[in-house]
């Protein structure tokens, strides 16, 4: 019995190492806001920083300081412009930004296909 | 939280904002251009139309072309952005725009009934402009102001005598769907 349950507890090789593949994920958008603004800048060609901060609903603040990190990364780029007299700022995810949410998918997907047949 | 649950919730959180993010481009910017131009050469035929009845098809062929035009161009869109054409922002949108065009249908043909169809370019103009304010009301603004723009020629349709009828269809269905098209292409990806 004892012995019945180590072995029903004990995780398949595959949910080891789907595991270990979730817990080597690209920290800098794993944290919630710049994830947001990857998944966001994916579906879109560009939005502006307007347009992220409706979507996101978060402060001027939060997403400057978010952005500038995923920018500094490569991840987004950003163009910034005069729309008459107010600044504007339109980010677009870079091929290095939609790899890098790929690579995070990828782990992410094979942790819930390994643990859903556990 | 387990590895799992925390996965689980990560996917559904990037799910949801692609979904939200999606409402920014479910409306395609270059159908809305393709269908005002479809629209201008229909008003320009209409206007040359010899019974009222022609007129009436002319407008009803439009109505269905547009249809067309506005799936294919948003399933072109969906697509091109990597989102399933049935996203929630779409699906919204399609259900807030359903009542207005359920009752512009049934409008046209109980005013036809009737031989009301100076009544028929406000009728349309107005529902239509009901539809899209409705449909954007959770969307880039752009697309509710469309909608009043709509609302706004509907009424002076409304007011205005009959022979501005096919002229206001043009700046309606015509000139509003190029201009706020064009400005979707340009600034919220095609």
């Amino acid at each position: 019995m004892a012995k019945q349950a180590l072995k029903t507890s004990r995780p398949r090789p595959q949910v080891v190492a789907a595991a270990a593949g979730a817990r080597s994920l690209d920290r800098l958008i794993h944290e919630r806001l710049r994830l947001g603004i990857v998944s966001a800048l994916s579906v879109n060609e560009s939005l502006t920083f307007k347009d992220l901060k409706k979507i996101l609903g978060t402060t001027d603040g939060n997403l400057s300081v978010h952005s500038r990190k995923l920018e500094d990364a490569g991840y987004v780029s950003c163009e910034k412009s005069f729309e008459g007299r107010l600044p504007r700022s339109e980010y677009r995810l870079t091929d290095r930004g939609r790899a890098a949410l790929e690579d995070y998918l990828t782990p992410m997907e094979a942790l819930i296909r390994a643990t859903r047949h556990q | 939280m387990g590895l799992h649950t925390q996965a689980m919730d990560n996917l559904r959180f990037i799910r949801d904002t692609m979904e939200n993010a999606g409402s920014f481009t479910a409306v395609p910017g270059l159908g809305g251009m393709l269908m005002g131009a479809t629209a201008a050469f229909a008003s320009f035929a209409a206007h040359l139309s010899k019974s009222p009845r022609a007129w009436l098809d002319i407008w009803i062929g439009e109505a269905l072309l547009a249809f067309a035009i506005g799936l294919g161009f948003s399933y072109r869109k969906a697509t091109r952005n990597n989102t399933p054409l049935l996203s929630r922002a779409f699906r919204r949108f399609v259900l807030a725009m359903m009542p207005a065009i359920f009752t512009g249908g049934l409008l046209t043909f109980v005013l036809y009934r009737a031989g009301l169809f100076g009544l028929l370019p406000s009728v349309w103009l107005l529902l239509y402009g009901v539809g899209i304010s409705s449909g954007g009301a959770f969307s880039v603004r752009v697309v509710p102001i469309m909608g009043v723009s709509f609302l706004a020629v509907g009424s002076i349709a409304a007011l205005a005598p009959h022979s501005w009828a096919d002229p206001l269809l043009a700046l309606g269905f015509g000139g509003l769907h190029i201009l706020f098209g064009f400005e979707i292409a340009r600034n919220y990806g095609g």
